[in-house]
């Protein structure tokens, strides 16, 4: 077994809408952007390594989230979206893949909807924003945030390896301040928006939606829908994948992303 | 000194086994209304109605109704549907509403039209309190936890003027938008019904109440912490430039009397059974800390001394770790927020007789207590929680008869001895005495 070498991150904080955003930055070659899960950015992983060896990979913590500042005005996903619109301005990225984990995905969806020029590919990874036709999305507020967690991996094993017996402090505090912003944006309706399947059309960006065929956060299915909506999409359903799919699976999902913007 | 009467008005059902008894756990939001029998809550509905008028027999000035959502401890869900029902059934007690939750009325417009009729109805006899409720209320009608507290103020804030500026005038705040508010009703009282605040932790509501010269009414919580929340409003008021007195300041606690001793330590001992309120001394129900920490609903870091008595911090969803930690730490409040993993430590019942937790007995060894409670607070307004946990009519009546026999006047008697004026024989606004009683619109000239 060889151990990962990790292409450690720089932080800066740049100024996007009159607000201080915080955004991390490794690799090199064209921009891709990753735009986190509703739990927030919890360190520079596998996932986002495998990425930085083929890109430039860009990681902001969302508007609200991490050491973003929090936008008081903000009341849902799309609100973020346009914040995000404008920091690939500010930083004058073209030619952009972007990638979305779960409410990211949310947020990317919306944001390819109001303005995708500078994107190239869209990767939606087990993302919400559409309400299911079959069953719920499950609801992180009503449940311990360490079983909502576990809730997102296929196995369970997982949680005990990345965080041990117990869940260190600062990780509980990023969960406890990213649920805060969560709720500010999607406490009703809860993580999707109705309009948004009826603009998805407008994408003309060939997109890539990623589920697990055993997600317990969002029903599959979801991807289907998206599918219906999208003009330029295709799915990609993994056996055996759970909602957090990219934790569980850097190797393959990093593979999927480089194939789909190659 | 105003002297009311309080119950939770609980769902009481022997063959359900919430009852201590069985261990069955009534955690917050645990259980299916699947399992409602409304002719029993018909029953209950109509045996608590009875229970209040006869307070008003008894010698009570006012009784207190409370509202929560979606669980068995309490019936009040339609809070205001009772007290309109009690405005025309009663004849001169106060009916306190302690209170409605403000910030999950998305359209607080209806809830100010509700409180006037309810004061027309009882001419001018309603005493409107306001609360934020807990995690449980929020989710029960989906109210953004986060904006709870701006929700709070903009509500209270509109429903002060709805009642007080002339319509149509058009509202366009944060969370609020009417374009046309003009209902036609105002209330009787002039200006409107007086506000009562209710509390039990925040440190910020304590301040908002101060700010504003609302009476501060604190819920069953132990003597010592409570006297520093007093300090604490009295300081606030210190700041605001004027000095708080008795008037601004109630106490709620449970006082039960009986014919015997005997008696009195049995029928007490019931208010730890039956589904009480799991957030208050003595309740065997439990708190879910999810519904508790609840992403930005409290200020965790800043809570009055009754917040860091254990039992409160753990129904709160705080265990002793994350109050020492809170209070050593130097983080934003934002990050401090954590789900406890403990559960409450409660009191025995002995040890909450010892502490004034429970006073129960009969007049002679009541009243002596109660005394020390004032004493040692120095409220102008009280309530006796009784009736409630599995008190049946009978040990609810029973009582009724003997605080009305002999409790309430020694009361009144030790109020006027101990100099504790009540929101109504002080004006909080002015510190100044009421002619009489509190203006009404009719009196004022209702056109102003």
């Amino acid at each position: 077994m060889t151990i990962e070498t990790l292409n450690e991150p720089t932080s800066r904080i740049v100024n996007v809408a009159g607000l201080d955003i915080n955004i991390r930055e490794s690799g090199e070659g064209k921009p891709l952007v990753i735009l986190h899960r509703s739990t927030g950015y919890l360190e520079w992983d596998s996932f986002a390594n495998k990425l930085s060896e083929s890109f430039h990979v860009i990681y902001p913590d969302l508007p609200g989230f991490g050491n973003s500042e929090r936008p008081d005005w903000a009341r849902e996903s799309r609100d973020l979206s346009i914040v995000m619109v404008e920091l690939f301005k500010v930083l004058d990225i073209k030619d952009i893949t972007l990638v979305g984990l779960g409410l990211g995905g949310f947020i990317a969806a919306e944001l390819a909807t109001m303005n995708q020029e500078r994107l190239s590919n869209i990767v939606l990874i087990s993302p919400a924003g559409i309400k299911p036709d079959e069953g719920e999305i499950l609801d992180q507020m009503l449940i311990e945030h360490a079983d909502y967690i576990r809730h997102g991996l296929a196995d369970p094993s997982h949680f005990e390896n990345k965080f041990g017996d117990e869940v260190h402090p600062d990780i509980q505090d990023i969960w406890e301040f990213s649920r805060i912003m969560t709720a500010r944006i999607s406490w009703s309706p809860y993580m999707f928006n109705r309009r948004l399947p009826h603009l998805l059309n407008i994408i003309t960006v060939p997109t890539l939606i990623i589920f697990g065929n055993s997600d317990t956060v969002i029903p599959y299915t979801v991807g289907q829908q998206f599918i219906n909506n999208l003009s330029n999409g295709q799915l990609k359903v993994i056996d055996g994948g759970g909602h957090l799919i990219e934790w569980e699976m850097p190797d393959k999902i990093s593979e999927l992303i480089v194939g789909h913007s190659s | 000194m105003l002297i009311g009467r309080f119950t939770e008005r609980p769902y009481q059902d022997p063959s359900s086994g919430y009852f201590g008894a069985t261990g069955r756990s009534i955690q917050d939001l645990s259980i299916s209304n699947g399992e409602y029998d409304p002719r029993l809550g018909s029953e209950l509905y109509n045996r608590y109605l009875d229970e209040q008028v006869a307070a008003e027999e008894a010698g009570f000035d006012a009784i207190m109704l409370n509202e929560h959502h979606s669980t068995p401890f309490c019936m009040g869900g339609t809070v205001n549907t009772e007290a309109a029902i009690l405005a025309r059934i009663t004849d001169k007690v106060k009916i306190v509403i302690n209170g409605n939750v403000l910030p999950i009325w998305d359209d607080p417009l209806w809830l100010a039209e509700e409180l006037a009729t309810i004061d027309m109805i009882s001419k001018g006899r309603l005493v409107t309190g306001w609360v934020r409720g807990t995690g449980r209320e929020s989710v029960a009608h989906n109210a953004p936890p986060p904006f709870n507290w701006e929700r709070f103020q903009e509500a209270h804030d509109f429903i002060i003027k709805a009642w007080t500026t002339p319509g149509p005038f058009r509202w366009e705040g944060e969370h609020y938008d009417f374009r046309y508010v003009n209902p036609w009703m105002r209330p009787y009282q002039n200006p409107h019904p007086q506000i009562m605040i209710p509390g039990v932790v925040s440190k910020n509501t304590v301040k908002w109440s101060a700010e504003h010269r609302y009476p501060y009414l604190m819920l069953a919580t132990r003597l010592e912490p409570t006297k520093a929340s007093f300090d604490y409003y009295r300081e606030v008021a210190h700041e605001s430039g004027y000095e708080a007195g008795p008037q601004h300041l109630g106490y709620l606690f449970k006082v039960h009397v009986d014919e015997t001793e005997e008696l009195a330590y049995e029928t007490g001992k019931k208010f730890l059974d039956g589904p009480g309120n799991i957030f208050l001394e003595g309740s065997r129900g439990t708190a879910s800390p999810v519904l508790q920490n609840l992403p930005g609903l409290t200020d965790r870091k800043n809570l009055l001394p009754t917040g860091e008595v254990g039992f409160v911090a753990a129904s709160r969803g705080r265990s002793a770790a994350d109050v020492a930690r809170d209070n050593n730490s130097e983080k934003p409040d934002s990050r401090n927020v954590r789900a406890a993993q403990t559960q409450a430590t409660l009191a025995d019942y002995d040890t909450q007789l010892e502490n004034y937790t429970i006073i129960s007995g009969t007049p002679k060894t009541v009243i002596p207590k109660i005394r020390h409670v004032l004493e040692t607070l120095r409220p102008g307004t009280i309530f006796f929680w009784d009736g409630d946990g599995a008190m049946t009519h009978d040990d609810s009546m029973r009582s009724l008869r003997l605080m009305g026999s002999d409790v309430i006047p020694a009361v009144k008697e030790m109020a006027k001895e101990l100099d504790l004026p009540g929101s109504f024989e002080i004006d909080t606004q002015t510190n100044e005495p009421y002619n009489s009683t509190p203006a009404i619109a009719e009196v004022a000239g209702g056109g102003a």
